[in-house]
């Protein structure tokens, strides 16, 4: 029986495998015909939506293979604002608003508030978090 | 609506996750859910009175935990072995409205809740 996930990203992409693991259950959870109602990137987790991150070669890059999973199954990918800001991930608004010299923020997501997170939440039938 | 548990198991300072968890049960209660909050393991801390955080340059925890009732936070539960395993008793905490949980009610918190939320 399919079911409908909120799925919680709060570890960085470099550091912890919280956002490994997050992007391999997501892409189980497609597999198997469950639909996901939302991503939502909060605390360090807004990382992986950076569009500057370059890691060597041979390692595995996360924030290009979260935009591959978002692109392909075209997901619902939110931000947290407040802790994208703090944390350097702006995008072209927010960049304007706070005279910024850059915007790094991934085409695939969107910046929003914790209020995106309790809607998905209050619609889905889990909420799965990884942590940091 | 649903019915959302938030689990915070982390220290006020130490990471931003206590502060994290605290900000998405507020506005989970700003969003009319109801919602309660769940401290054990190291988030027990983030229930102690006297807690000086601007020596660490950190905003208190205090105010928002203060807070909680008046977006509608139905209830703060605290973990009693994690409590007892630090030294720890009711004595030690500001809040006054909170209950006291054992393992076994931890376990029917979760049954009786739609949503975990976990930090």
């Amino acid at each position: 029986m399919p079911m409908k996930f909120t799925v919680v990203i709060l570890g960085a992409p470099e550091g912890s495998l919280s956002s490994r693991s997050a992007l391999e259950f997501c892409h189980a959870l497609l597999e198997q015909n469950h639909q996901i109602e939302r991503l939502f990137f909060y605390a360090d987790g807004v990382h992986n939506a950076s569009s500057l991150i370059a890691p060597p070669q041979d390692e595995a890059d996360l924030p290009a293979s979260w935009s591959q999973l978002i692109n392909e199954y075209k997901l619902d990918a939110v931000v947290c604002i407040a802790a994208a800001l703090k944390r350097g991930i702006l995008d072209h608004n927010e960049q304007t608003r706070y005279e910024k010299n850059a915007a790094n923020l991934g085409a695939c997501f969107s910046l929003s508030g914790l209020g995106q997170l309790i809607a998905a939440s209050s619609v889905s039938d889990r909420t799965i978090t990884f942590g940091s | 609506m649903s019915r959302i548990l938030c689990i915070s198991r982390h220290s006020p300072y130490q990471t931003s996750s206590a502060c994290d968890a605290l900000d998405a049960v507020l506005a989970a209660g700003a969003f009319d859910q109801e919602v309660s909050l769940l401290l054990m393991n190291e988030g027990v801390w983030q229930a102690i009175k006297n807690q000086q955080a601007s020596l660490l340059g950190r905003t208190g925890i205090g105010k928002k935990m203060a807070a909680l009732p008046l977006f509608g936070v139905k209830q703060v539960y605290i973990h009693t072995p994690s409590l007892t395993q630090r030294g720890l008793t009711r004595d030690s905490l500001h809040l006054d409205a909170v209950q006291l949980v054992t393992n076994n009610e931890v376990r029917t918190l979760i049954q009786q809740h739609d949503q975990l939320l976990s930090f």
